[in-house]
């Protein structure tokens, strides 16, 4: 379940099952889900009982020709809907067969006596043992113990993760390997509801419910079906009224022709697919709406710390005081940091080693480490005499005692630049005088401010959420290209930001993983839970990224719009072909009873019969055309509404109008060649 | 032929209506804001003294379903006192003419089509009715009918304005001041102006006179004038005379004529930019009003192409010019075929001419105007709203294309509000196809028509487009005063105006209690260029595609044959 590669949407290994489920599907009660198809099924059954009892002038050939294709159209609905749920089901059979083999070593109430139980049988409340190499048998918490787990299983990702009891990091999912050590697991869920149920339901589209936006659309096709009945249906008596009749079989033909079969017949695969995309893109949701919702998010809350910079600050300056020179100051950084195994020490030594080309590999001998403790707040070195320590400035100041006040005004003067500049400084002292600062620099990730550019186009705010002072927020929002900060940001602080944003209208998506996100990731319309993250943040939140990558949030949004764009796409083409289907089957079914009509035949169509043979297959061949695009989705340009608007109606709006001319003219030019007619 | 001095009074109409737009809208909002305006002074007294008398607090809010209910109370009794006046009018004063009491098919159509501000005429005004059934039987429905159609676009603009609101104003407050500070006061200067230029306005019977051949001629007077204002001002249509706007009572110059397109036009045109204002963005209503314009410029160029091209079979034969039948040499093609077209585009209904005569395709137009849902500009109020149910679908259509859920000047359009368009969309082909197709089986429907052929159904076909559509202009040549065609086109009338605005004001009611989404850079833009072409597009393909089988067996039909010189 890696990001995997997608895997060509045609191999015989999907489109052959694919095909068996394209006739099962046929059953009337899959088939009423959709009210346009059952319609069209409904007519297909009408017109192959006509061909058997009715009477008109056409030829049974022909007639023939029309049922199947009807029938035919209906297929290419249903083979649609199987083949976007084909991927899912490979997946969903190889998680199933993770879950058969899950065994539990259950622990009686008191002691570390335990019995062996299936998964199955495990209870919310129940604690289990997981030694090396045991599967986790159930969704749960740690509650004692620490140990390595390989969650590949789920998440595609072979390095191991380290689960331990209290803290952010406690949750563990069924189905993934202790590697090392032994934890206790307090099972959190009932079994058929934990994480791996739900991802079977999900890739397999078998919980798979209407999104709200579905429903709206069914209704509007529902609409559009009936009013097109009404306009077929009342033509035999305008018919009759010029003196001739309409057979059946032609009046079928038109109406389904007329009506949305086109999207009615990929509306379920496209949102079958869009799940798909979040799936292998490996984020988890827990329903369609959430993904339809990502789609109108018009606010991101974004961590600072991993998703804006990158997770460690960097030594970038040194800033002396006092005459001292930077060789000196740099010199004095290296050796106090030596033996600093931070990711900040680091790079102090690289900076001292790069720029001010410091050699010291190593600590000499007799030096003599200062540790850092949480009372000092200070760490350095003693070597040979002298004695160098770096700290928070604060803490380095105080630990001198006195010092002379225009050393330390100054290094308060830089001090405050360096944390307007959006950085941290780090004070160092050698032997008891202020050398001066060392600028940590938080890491503005490369690409952040086009990306938020992108998403400024599409009219989503950023807001970037840190608990860093205001005046150092500020310059790193400055420097990211974000819209607006929340400075020293406490969870209730982010909630309340949600709250009032939401009261103002706009949708809001964010991403956590403790368990004091937990409320926030409830409270956002989208809110996307780490997967490393705790049970509870799992829980509250809509989606689950799987790879707990919190930048992924700006690809969930677009996936988002993705979706709805090629719902929207797809009817609008599929409205704007009627035009050319009228123009194909008026003339057709009119020239009989007056002349004159075949003006209207602008196709130049073969013959009447051909030309109501063509819209009809024109109209069901349309159906495979499309499953491409209503699989992989309209691509999203983040170029704004305007342009995106002027561009989708350019393809599918103008495009859905001349298509189909162009389709019939071809199809029909096969037909009479072929001698169909 | 066209002529330049035609296309000119076609550009002079449509800049005169651009200008008076804004003005016009503001006056409107002010009302749709319960402002108050310096005829405040003047009726403020009167406006109090109703909503005493009715024990109406006008402060009192109502929500979509009150709304709804004592709109339709009130149109109901409206109704029903209509059908009395006329059924007793042999009984009644004003009557100098001595004019029985209607049938009851007559009185119920009429009736009917009064109160829907349909104004479709089953009977000819001065010899079927008496002064009192014109001016209280009818006019008071073209003052409270079209009051009642603003009242509703105020209803549904605040369910796009509010914010998490429960009620959508009140219907009484909105009647009134819609009915005091703007039908009522425009009314009165236009019937002056109308005296002024030689319109009756008598409470008299007829005069005979002799003419100048000798011929003893009678002449039928009445208060003309002021039914005239409202019948235009109010997109009513009904005449006083038969002949309507034909008539040189009615209709006496030029200039009237000029006049009275106006103002079929003026009061739907403001609503656009009133709703813009209503919503914080007249881009918004200017955006609608350019659709609309569009949409009518299209029309007006195929009529008056059409109508100054002529008939060739008439050419045929030695005639030559355009297509002069039907039509009055007072006012030439290019004013016909631009009334014509507005009165279609408006559901006013009046007619300077009569549209039976058209040629096929000039026709066509008229009738393609109602089909469309009199959404062209449309009726007071009607226009607006119902262009605003195929914005709705419009932006639903087309709005998921930039990935989002679909918003509309800040309301999302969600499953409820896509139910309640199509619903209300559908209602218009349902029922005129519905009852054309029986109409076009029956005994009693064939006996109407009196051409044969496809422009007898075409005959059909407009009767009930113009009784559901609520425009009320005949095609004329259809024998409508029968129980048949009484008793369905009332029904026609009353489904056609009512079975939309219940869906609609259920919108409105839905929409008024949705929160505001904020427009960004993401939002769907509904104003500008592409927007227009997109309403355009889904007003012409879903509100026109319908009837495209209509009318090729109809106008198309009939054009094809004209042009192959072929008779019925």
């Amino acid at each position: 379940m890696a990001r995997t590669a997608s895997k060509s949407l045609f191999t015989a290994d999907l489109i052959l099952p694919a095909v068996g489920d394209a006739f099962r599907k046929l059953a009337p009660r899959a088939l009423i889900r959709n009210p346009v198809m059952f319609t069209t099924a409904i007519v297909a059954v009408l017109l192959t009982i006509l061909l058997a009892v009715g009477q008109d002038s056409l030829s049974l050939g022909f007639k023939l020709q029309l049922v199947v294709w009807l029938w035919l159209t209906v297929l290419f609905g249903t083979f649609a809907e199987a083949l976007a749920e084909g991927r899912g089901k490979a997946q969903a059979a190889s998680l199933r067969a993770t879950k058969a083999e899950l065994t539990a070593k259950r622990l009686k109430k008191d002691g570390d006596a335990f019995d062996g139980v299936p998964a199955s049988a495990l209870r919310m409340g129940d604690v289990v043992l997981v030694e090396t190499g045991d599967l986790i048998p159930s969704d749960g918490e740690v509650v004692s113990g620490v140990a390595s787990v390989n969650e590949a299983a789920i998440t595609g990702e072979s390095a191991p993760v380290i689960r331990e009891a209290g803290g952010d990091r406690s949750a563990v999912t069924a189905g993934t390997r202790v590697i090392s050590d032994r934890i206790k697991v307090q099972v959190t869920v009932n079994p058929g509801q934990g994480f791996l149920d739900r991802m079977i339901a999900l890739v397999e589209g078998a919980e798979r419910q209407k999104t709200p936006n579905e429903i709206a659309l069914t209704l509007l096709l529902v609409g559009l079906t009936t009013i097109f009945l009404i306009a077929v249906a009342t033509i035999p008596s305008f018919a009759h009224y010029a003196g001739g009749a309409i057979p059946v079989a032609v009046l079928a033909a038109l109406f389904i022709t007329l009506i949305p079969t086109t999207i009615a017949a990929l509306l379920s695969a496209i949102g079958i697919a869009g799940m798909d995309r979040l799936v292998r893109f490996n984020v988890l949701a827990k329903s369609g709406r959430a993904v339809e919702a990502a789609g109108d998010i018009d606010v991101l809350l974004l961590d600072k710390t991993g998703t804006i910079t990158v997770g460690d600050r960097q030594a970038t300056e040194f800033r002396t005081v006092g005459g001292a020179s930077q060789a000196q100051l740099a010199e004095a950084a290296l050796l106090a940091s030596l033996a600093d195994e931070t990711p900040e020490g680091r790079s102090i030594v690289l900076l001292a080693r790069e720029r001010f080309g410091q050699t010291a590999q190593a600590l000499p001998q007799r030096a003599e480490v200062i540790p850092f403790t949480a009372q000092t707040r200070i760490s350095g070195v003693e070597t040979g005499g002298t004695r160098i320590i770096k700290g928070a400035v604060d803490s380095v100041i105080r630990a001198l005692g006195d010092n002379p006040v225009a050393e330390e005004m100054e290094l308060r003067r830089i001090t405050d630049e360096i944390a307007r500049a959006g950085g941290t400084p780090l004070a160092v002292a050698q032997d008891g005088r202020l050398l001066g600062a060392i600028f940590l620099k938080d890491i503005v990730k490369a690409g952040i401010r086009e990306r938020f550019g992108e998403l400024r186009q599409m009219g989503i705010r950023t807001v970037m959420i840190t608990g860093d002072n205001p005046l150092t927020a500020a310059s790193i929002a400055a420097e990211a290209g974000v819209d607006d900060f929340l400075a020293q940001a406490t969870p209730e602080d982010k909630l309340a930001l949600i709250r009032k944003e939401q009261q103002g209208g706009r949708l809001v998506a964010m991403c956590g993983d403790g368990t004091n996100d937990a409320p926030a990731l409830a409270q956002a319309d989208v809110g996307v839970a780490m997967n490393t993250g705790t049970q509870a943040a799992r829980e509250a939140g809509n989606m689950v990224d799987l790879d707990s990558d919190p930048t992924k949030l700006i690809e969930v949004v677009g996936l988002g719009k993705q979706l709805l764009m090629t719902r929207g796409a797809l009817t609008t083409f599929s409205v704007a072909n009627d035009v050319a289907k009228y123009f194909a089957i008026i003339p057709a079914m009119f020239v009989a009873l007056y002349p004159g009509l075949g003006v209207l035949n602008v196709m130049g169509l073969g013959t009447a019969q051909s030309a109501i043979l063509t819209a009809i297959i024109f109209n069901a061949l349309v159906i495979p055309c499309l499953v491409p695009l209503a699989l992989k989705g309209v691509t999203y340009r983040p170029i704004g509404a305007g342009p995106l608007l002027a561009r989708n109606l350019a393809i599918y709006g103008l495009g859905g109008l001349v298509a189909p001319f162009v389709g019939i003219k071809l199809i029909d030019m096969a037909v009479n060649s072929l001698g169909l007619v | 032929m066209m002529t330049l001095q035609g296309w000119l009074l076609i550009a002079a109409f449509v800049g005169i209506l651009l200008a008076l737009t804004k003005p016009v809208g503001l006056w409107l909002f002010a009302l749709y804001e319960g402002r108050r305006t310096p005829l405040h002074t003047v009726f403020g007294p009167v406006e109090r003294g109703f909503y005493r008398l009715a024990g109406i607090d006008p402060a009192q809010e109502q929500g979509w379903r009150r709304y709804a209910v004592h709109m339709l109370l009130f149109n109901l009794v409206l109704a029903l006192f209509t059908y009395a006046v006329l059924r007793l009018q042999g009984w009644l004063p004003l009557n100098p003419m001595g004019f029985a009491g209607t049938s009851e098919h007559l009185a119920f159509n009429t009736a009917i089509s009064f109160t829907t501000n349909t104004n479709w005429q089953s009977y000819a005004g001065e010899s079927t009715l008496s002064n009192l059934s014109q001016m209280l039987g009818l006019a008071i429905h073209n003052f409270l009918s079209a009051a009642t159609g603003i009242a509703l676009a105020f209803a549904l603009f605040r369910g796009f304005a509010r914010r998490s609101a429960t009620t959508i104003g009140s219907f009484w407050a909105d009647m009134t001041r819609v009915t005091l500070y703007l039908l009522l006061p425009l009314c009165i200067l236009y019937a002056l102006f109308l005296i002024a230029s030689g319109v009756p306005q008598t409470l008299a019977g007829s005069v005979d006179v002799t003419t100048l051949e000798g011929v003893k001629q009678v002449l039928a007077l009445g208060p003309v004038a002021s039914q005239e204002a409202i019948k235009m001002l109010g997109t009513n249509g009904g005449g006083f005379f038969n002949a309507n706007s034909a008539h040189p009572f009615e209709n006496p110059t030029a200039l009237t004529n000029f006049v009275q397109m106006l103002s079929i036009l003026v009061i739907g045109m403001g609503l656009t930019f009133t709703f813009g204002k209503a919503v914080g963005n007249t881009r918004q209503g200017w955006a609608i009003l350019a659709a609309m314009l569009t949409i009518f410029l299209i029309g007006v160029t195929i009529t008056y192409w059409q109508e100054a091209a002529g008939n060739p079979i008439l050419h045929g034969i030695g005639a030559t010019g355009g297509n002069m039948e039907g039509k009055e040499v007072r006012f030439g093609i290019a004013a016909s075929a631009l009334f014509s077209v507005v009165t279609t585009a408006a559901s006013c209904g009046a007619v300077n001419a009569m549209h039976d005569s058209f040629t096929a395709l000039g026709g066509m137009i008229p009738l393609f105007n109602i089909q469309l849902g009199e959404v062209v500009v449309g009726g007071v109020g009607a226009g607006i709203y119902g262009f605003l149910l195929f914005a709705i679908l419009a932006v639903f259509v087309a709005g998921l294309m930039v990935g989002r859920t679909p918003e509309y000047v800040g309301k999302k359009i969600e499953a409820r509000e896509v139910k309640l368009a199509v619903l209300a969309i559908a209602v218009l082909p349902l029922v005129i196809l519905g009852m054309t197709a029986i109409a076009s089986v029956t005994q009693a429907g064939l006996a109407g028509p009196l051409n044969k052929g496809p422009h007898g159904f075409t005959e059909i076909l407009y009767a009930f487009t113009s009784a559901v559509g609520n425009n009320g202009s005949a095609f004329t040549g259809l024998t409508a005063n029968t129980p048949f065609y009484n008793g369905l086109l009332g029904v026609a009338m009353w489904i056609g105006r009512f079975f939309i605005i219940v869906p609609m004001l259920a919108i409105a009611g839905g929409l008024a209690a949705k929160s505001h989404t904020p427009e960004t850079a993401g939002s769907f833009p509904t104003t500008g260029p592409l927007w227009t072409g997109l309403l355009i597009g889904i007003v012409l393909v879903v509100g026109g595609l319908t009837f495209l089988p209509s009318l090729a067996l109809g106008p198309v039909a009939d054009h094809l044959a004209m042009i192959h010189g072929q008779t019925f």
